[in-house]
């Protein structure tokens, strides 16, 4: 149903028919989500796709998307979606290959912002080395979807020699991250109702496959790899303290932060910390791999600002805690309750 | 970020530090409380007390506006959104403190009632006109810093006749709630709580100038110094009281001259009395009822005031029990000395106001400051 000069689908907008498994909906399919995301396994056309063999240990994911606005400072929830499935498959130390992409369409949306999100997921899936494969569209009444959801499975390929887990940090460990924290999570809240403060903040929302890949290669034993979205650094820190058995301390002096976000978390009484990445990724490796690693990260464009922010220790309170800037020390924790709603 | 890193400077704070240690006379305790939450969010935040000798400590006071509400008022709003239809506008801190029976804002809002989170009174007002056919509340609340704003709101919504749009107010002052503590028998006879000067509000000051609390360092003969809200702040304004201490004496200075005069910002307590009076008597959590410490809106404004538009039912709030919200409020007992304190009472599930906003003291000591409970290893080990 390929055929080049295949009819754009009719209207402007989603409507019922779209997603009622008739002619409509095949249009659709054929005039954006194929012609965007064209690729020999899609293109069978088939109920699934038939990937064939591939080659090494599997790691599978999932990630649903309800972020709001759609489109922000330096992505969309396509880019986003895209972006946060094949950064799940990176940090296991897995190459991203395949992807599905799962929509839920609101009566009304138009079809060209849909079109621009496919086009950018079809960008960002390229600029990961994954393809995506099969899809799903299905359409609801107006007013039970908030414009589009999206929901993506990811497949990837990682070598046995690499095989990171959240549970494998040790006292003395180094604790890296590859850049700014918080940016996206502040690109969000700079758009969003209610909070017109002006700032140039934009989103790190980016596939980091190739940057992970980089530093596996460096140093394959990295014992711990995430990216810290929400709940931001702070969350992801607390969570591998607890599923190591372990602490964390931090020097705050070596976070690396955005000025332009920092000004920002000041005006709003929020912390950096405590706000979510797209683009970044947290890493614990041996203190004697710390400095390879770092000049690894550094040396890759998506890792430019990469430091070394703290290392682990013995805790049986198993607490991330931090030498602030300003001399003293304090625990760097968990957030309670909901900061930002539906941020990713 | 100019003008705020400056406050924060390691090395400045290092030089300070080593002249607190320098004059703090070895052979007494040093009790200083600082009113505001936002003073004991910065000491927890930023570690200030790490910098401090052993014998120079910190009293946590009330001056946490989302703590001090007492439940009924919280009970009200809830009424307010749940039994009156109305869409209740509340800044964020006040959405998870829990009521009666732990029913709080965020609870009645998964169960249908229309409440939104607003960053300032100018969104309450733009809902407002956004939605004419509805009655919009602003649930107002906060010391003498958030009063004006409220102010702003109820002038702008009169003349803009603005007739859906009111406000419950619930703010409350800061002079007589110091008084209400130094008074106190616990202070004043017992001497359970020991208070040698105060760590005056910054912003609060900043409305209400440094004037008002000559009466209490001349009447009780405490030292109180105006001190801003970085570390930095906090550092100095303890070495001017230790200062005064040593000295014997009992003045009103101020270290947060950037910001704070002697009389205030005018312009300010002008449009505050023009909309809001002296209420008798509003309840504290707490510090109990307290003559003369909170506003209402003037009869002039009172088709805009939610109290008057609303019948609402009388409340015979209830508090848990052992929560030792009350007691910590007043100075009288830290958060570790609550049974409840991080057992059944954290951040994700408060018991009481002191774990809600970030600037209550039980807050403050839970996610910054629990591992003083045991071994403080943070320093070397980060080195």
């Amino acid at each position: 149903m390929n055929e080049p000069g295949h009819p754009r689908a009719p209207g402007r907008a989603i409507d019922m028919t779209h997603g009622a498994g008739g002619k409509a909906g095949e249009q659709l399919i054929g005039s954006i989500f194929r012609k965007h995301f064209s690729n020999p396994f899609l293109d069978q056309g088939d109920d699934g796709a038939a990937l064939g063999e591939v080659a090494g240990r599997l790691v599978m994911t999932t990630d649903g998307h309800v972020v709001a606005p759609l489109f922000f400072p330096g992505g969309d929830i396509g880019r986003l979606a895209v972006a946060g499935t094949v950064n799940d498959l990176a940090v296991m130390g897995a190459v991203p290959r395949f992807l599905t992409a799962s929509f839920i369409l609101e009566e009304g949306f138009p079809i060209d912002d849909l079109e621009r999100i496919v086009i950018s997921m079809a960008a960002t899936a390229r600029e990961a080395g994954a393809q995506i494969v099969a899809g799903d569209t299905k359409v609801v009444e107006r007013g039970k979807a908030d414009g589009v959801f999206i929901a993506l499975t990811g497949l990837g390929v990682a070598p046995d020699a690499v095989a990171p887990s959240g549970s494998k940090a040790r006292p003395g460990d180094a604790i890296l991250v590859s850049g700014t924290m918080g940016d996206h999570g502040v690109a969000i809240l700079s758009k969003r109702e209610n909070l017109d403060f002006e700032t140039e903040i934009v989103s790190d929302c980016q596939p980091l496959a190739d940057l992970a890949q980089a530093m596996f290669a460096v140093v394959p034993g990295i014992r711990v790899m995430r990216d810290p979205t929400r709940g931001g650094l702070a969350a992801t820190l607390n969570e591998i303290a607890h599923q190591s058995g372990v602490g964390m301390a931090l020097i705050e002096a070596e976070i690396p932060i955005d000025p332009g976000v920092a000004a920002a978390c000041e005006l709003l009484g929020l912390d950096p910390l405590n706000i979510a990445n797209e683009g970044k990724l947290l890493a614990i490796c041996s203190a004697e791999d710390a400095e390879r690693l770092l000049d690894a990260m550094r040396r890759h464009p998506r890792g430019r600002r990469a430091a070394i922010i703290g290392r682990v220790v013995e805790d049986r309170a198993l607490l991330v805690t931090m030498r602030t800037a300003f001399g003293g020390s304090r625990v760097v924790d968990w957030i309670a309750g909901e900061q930002l709603p539906r941020i990713c | 970020m100019k003008y705020v890193t400056e406050y924060r400077d390691a090395g400045l704070a290092k030089t300070v530090a080593g002249a607190i240690v320098r004059e703090a006379d070895a052979g007494r305790q040093y009790h200083f409380m600082e009113f505001c939450g936002g003073h004991t969010h910065a000491i927890f935040r930023y570690g200030v007390q790490d910098l401090m000798p052993k014998n120079v400590h910190f009293v946590h006071g009330p001056g946490c506006p989302v703590c001090v509400l007492p439940v009924n008022r919280i009970d009200d709003a809830v009424e307010l959104a749940e039994r009156h239809g109305v869409i209740l506008c509340s800044y964020g801190d006040m959405m998870r403190v829990p009521g009666t029976k732990q029913r709080s804002l965020i609870r009645a809002k998964a169960d249908g009632a229309d409440i939104r989170l607003v960053y300032s009174t100018l969104d309450a007002l733009k809902i407002a006109r956004e939605n004419p056919d509805r009655q919009v509340v602003f649930f107002a609340i906060g010391f003498e810093t958030t009063t004006p704003p409220s102010a702003v709101a109820l002038k702008m919504a009169k003349a803009e006749g603005l007739a859906n749009f009111t406000l419950f107010c619930n703010h409350v002052l800061t002079p007589p709630a110091i008084g209400h503590i130094l008074e106190s028998p616990e202070v004043r006879e017992l001497g359970v709580v020991k208070i040698d000067g105060f760590l005056g509000p910054s912003h609060v000051s900043s409305v209400i100038g440094s004037d008002p609390y000559a009466w209490f360092a001349e009447e009780f003969r405490k030292p109180v110094v105006i001190a801003g809200f970085e570390p930095l702040d906090v550092m100095q304004s303890t070495l001017m009281l230790i200062r005064q201490v040593n000295e014997g004496r009992h003045e009103v200075e101020n270290e947060y001259t950037r910001v704070v005069t002697r009389q205030g910002n005018l312009k300010a307590q002008t449009l505050v009395a023009e909309v809001f009076e002296l209420r008798q008597s509003f309840e504290w959590r707490g510090l109990g009822t307290v003559p003369y410490s909170a506003l209402r809106i003037r009869e002039a404004f009172a088709e805009f005031d939610a109290e008057k538009r609303f019948a609402l039912t009388p409340k015979q709030a209830r508090e848990v029990k052992s929560c030792e919200c009350p007691s910590i409020l007043r100075g009288v007992k830290k958060p570790t000395d609550c049974k409840l304190f991080g057992t059944t009472c954290t951040p994700e599930n408060p018991i009481g106001s002191c774990m809600v906003s970030s600037e209550g003291a039980c807050a403050a000591y839970w996610t910054y400051g629990r591992f003083r409970d045991g071994q403080p290893r943070v320093a070397e080990a980060a080195e």
